[in-house]
């Protein structure tokens, strides 16, 4: 075998919760009344549209979630040695760009370096000159014709992408499940998307589409790879939110008493902490125990995803104070329903009470408030990682892309184009997430559906 | 009944309420302070802490040691069984390090500054760039979100939210990122970064303010829009505009009026926190704040600093809720001190 499948802690806990989620999916189209606000959403162009984006990034994300370690080409006793680099999938699909790395900075679409610099040319004269690109625009041999062969190549990446896209929308026409989806927005959307990938693949084959960074890395590739890092964060605490409020929030509402008291004592103290600073004081101390027990991590990747899991988890400690909080007071309104009340005198058990009556009644409270609180959670990564208790500095993120870019803001000619890439790439994602919560919330909040 | 008895029974009220208040904080701000300390010196011990700051490779016992006597940090954790008398409790870790926080001594960052004194100075600074911001912000968000609710369910509206989903699509780190680079230069309007006292701070101030009012209006004005059309909705409404009211006046002696509950129950929660100063807005335009403070000690690892900050915001937070419960019974007398 000339790779070895490495299984990271946070690989795990995501194909942890795609099979949550995929059992859920399952469990939901057997039962019509769960489905029913699901039909909703699907009516709802923006919501279809968003989540067709959103499937992108995920897809992007899944795919940078299979990593593994390839053998080294030399052998140690017969016995294969493997890589210390931890790579992914999708870092194999596209070798090109994390391979091409330039001398420095860049700018997009760029055939020269951004800095001068003196070489020495044939004659043995010292000349001060842009330095061409090692990669980009490297099949060049004329500078000048940069500008037609960068048109020539998006157009025909565009067109490859519009017969891909029609092919796809033929294929959906011919076999999506017979429902009102919105068809026409969702396929212009496909359109959209299928000739922008086909346009950026086109391009990125010969330049780098978003410049390069100051150790010359591409920074297309870091903001795809920083997807990862964003759907992890903003999906893992999940993980960590969602038992805590749900076991507490609904032992508080319905056992009362002293259960009560002390589990709103607990969550009346942690939220009385200004979340940054309980988030900056978990992290710090994080920091001493990972710097203090370097023997746990075999690789640096090993040790970065660790740092992401734990901000995860101490993301998700600070966070579920607000949901239990939901919860709880809406428990205290179910357990003097009717149907509560007859199911306790007839004597069924408390924990079956829990699981088949409240428990599923406080569902679209949680959906609301998960799907709600995943672009938070994105948006605070950035902010996390520029104060300093961010995830790990040699992990790629928006973060640490916004982080680095910012100390180049006072250069003349500026190098813009980190921070424009890591804002477009976060304004998709986020708005996606955004627009597709809202729409959520619209289908299941009875509050709301009572009153259309 | 007397106006001026009236007056006094629900002063004598209001002052119990608040002693019940208070004395409800206290094992609040108890539960913070033994969570910090567990934090801080439970999950990971002294030693490993004195490790970490003096680097991995000159650690020797001697040298931790010596680093936890600089730091007072030599001592037993809760219980000091060497010690005799109250000494066993006064002379731990806790004792010295914690408890002290309760009459707001702070202790020394590791630079041998008083924190307390630090505290007292940089809060002007937090002050002067967060009271504007709070106030301009209040009235702006406030003003627009009842503009979209005058012109609800009309095409007006619909590009208002939009915009809001939009603008609060978009990290705080942007906003400042993009309004110091078009403000100071490409514009030339203001300093890029830095702070003076007395006339000439109001250049220092203006850009840190508007960026941080702009940065808020997607959430807050969207959320005011929401709380308009909740209360828009109901009887009182359809009873005036039956009355024959303009749909201006419904909307601003009515609505707005009844609004206020909600509305206060975000807004002054956050006031006391306003001491705190923002960390970004402070450390992107370098005023000497507490939110720069906080950031410098996250990154120089200064613990104790961190954990004064720490209590020092859940003791603002709690105050906070203390003036929300207060102003409900200003806006509304229907609402009981029990």
């Amino acid at each position: 075998m000339n790779f070895m499948p490495d299984i990271l802690w946070s690989d795990k806990l995501i194909f942890l919760l795609l099979a949550a989620l995929s059992a859920s999916a399952w469990y939901v189209r057997r039962h019509e009344h769960l489905l029913l606000p699901w039909r909703r959403v699907a009516h709802s162009a923006t919501a279809m549209v968003s989540l067709m984006v959103l499937s992108l990034f995920l897809l992007i994300g899944l795919l940078d979630s299979l990593h593994y370690r390839a053998a080294l080409p030399e052998k140690n006793n017969g016995e294969t040695v493997y890589s210390p680099d931890v790579l992914s999938v999708f870092d194999k699909l596209v070798t090109p760009l994390r391979t091409h790395t330039e001398k420095t900075y860049s700018a997009p679409l760029a055939v020269t370096l951004y800095a001068k610099e003196s070489t020495t040319d044939a004659q043995g004269n010292v000349v001060r000159d842009y330095p061409r690109l090692q990669y980009g625009g490297a099949h060049l041999a004329d500078v000048s014709s940069r500008d037609g062969d960068i048109a020539r190549r998006s157009l025909i990446g565009a067109a490859a992408g519009l017969i891909a896209g029609l092919l796809i929308v033929f294929a959906a026409k011919r076999w999506l499940p017979a429902h009102n989806w919105p068809k026409g927005p969702m396929f212009i959307a496909m359109l959209i998307i299928t000739i922008l990938i086909g346009a950026l693949a086109n391009l990125a084959s010969g330049y780098h589409v978003l410049g390069t960074d100051k150790v010359g890395q591409d920074v297309l590739y870091q903001s795809l790879k920083s997807i990862r890092t964003g759907l992890v964060i903003g999906t893992v605490t999940t993980l960590v939110t969602l038992p805590l409020a749900l076991f507490l929030g609904i032992a508080a509402g319905y056992m009362r008493g002293w259960v009560d008291d002390v589990i709103q004592y607990v969550y009346t103290v942690l939220s009385s902490i200004p979340s940054v600073l309980l988030i900056a004081a978990a992290v710090l101390m994080m920091q001493v125990t990972i710097d203090t027990h370097p023997e746990w991590f075999d690789t640096s990747a090993s040790r970065a995803d660790l740092r992401l899991v734990f901000l995860c988890l101490i993301l998700g400690v600070t966070s579920w104070t607000g949901l239990c909080r939901l919860l709880r007071g809406e428990t205290l309104k179910l357990r003097e329903m009717e149907y509560i009340q007859a199911a306790q005198s007839f004597g069924v058990s408390t924990l079956r009470i829990l699981t088949r009556h409240i428990v599923p009644n406080v569902m679209h409270i949680i959906l609301i408030a998960l799907v709600m609180d995943f672009s938070a959670l994105v948006l605070a990564e950035a902010v996390l990682s520029y104060v300093g208790v961010g995830v790990d500095p040699s992990m790629i993120s928006f973060g640490t892309m916004i982080n680095s870019a910012r100390l180049e803001m006072g250069r003349e000619p500026m190098v813009w184009w980190a921070l424009a890439a890591a804002f477009a790439f976060m304004l998709v994602l986020v708005l996606a997430a955004n627009l597709f919560a809202d729409a959520v919330r619209d289908a299941f909040d009875p509050r709301l559906s009572q009153t259309e | 009944m007397d106006v001026a008895g009236d007056l006094e029974a629900r002063t004598s009220k209001m002052i119990a309420y608040l002693i019940r208040r208070i004395l409800y904080a206290i094992p609040i701000l108890i539960g913070v302070n033994l969570f910090t300390f567990a934090l801080f010196f439970v999950v990971n011990t002294p030693d490993d802490m004195a490790r970490m700051q003096l680097g991995i490779k000159r650690v020797t016992p001697d040298a931790i040691e010596n680093w936890k006597q600089q730091h007072g940090y030599d001592k037993p954790l809760m219980l000091n069984r060497a010690a005799s008398g109250t000494g066993k409790i006064t002379d731990t870790i806790f004792w010295q390090k914690s408890a002290g926080m309760f009459v707001l001594e702070f202790g020394f960052s590791d630079d041998g500054r008083s924190i307390s004194r630090e505290i007292a100075t940089r809060m002007g600074p937090s002050l002067a760039i967060a009271l504007p911001t709070f106030m301009i912000g209040l009235v702006v968000y406030v003003s627009f979100a009842l503009l979209m609710t005058l012109f609800r369910a009309t095409a007006l509206d619909m590009a208002g939210v939009a915009l809001c989903v939009v603008l609060m699509s978009i990290s705080g780190l942007f906003y400042i990122i993009g309004g110091q680079f078009l403000v100071s230069k490409l514009w030339h309007l203001v300093p890029i970064s830095g702070y003076a006292v007395g006339e000439d701070s109001i250049k220092f101030v203006l850009l840190p303010v508007l960026i941080g009012v702009v940065g808020g209006v997607g959430s807050s004005s969207r959320w005011y829009r929401t709380i308009f059309l909740d209360e828009i909705g109901k009887d009182y409404v359809r009873t005036a505009r039956a009355k024959g009211l303009s749909e201006l006046h419904v909307l601003f002696r009515h609505v707005l009026k009844n609004a206020m509950i909600p509305i206060l129950t975000g807004v002054v929660v956050v006031i006391p926190l306003l001491f705190l100063g923002s960390l970004l807005t402070e450390s992107f335009f370098g005023i000497p704040g507490l939110g720069s403070y906080t950031i410098d000690a996250i990154n120089a690892q200064d613990f104790s600093v961190v954990r004064a900050m720490v209590f020092l915001g859940s003791l603002l937070y709690i105050v906070g809720l203390i003036l929300t419960d207060i102003s409900y019974t200003m806006v509304d007398p229907r609402v009981r001190l029990s």
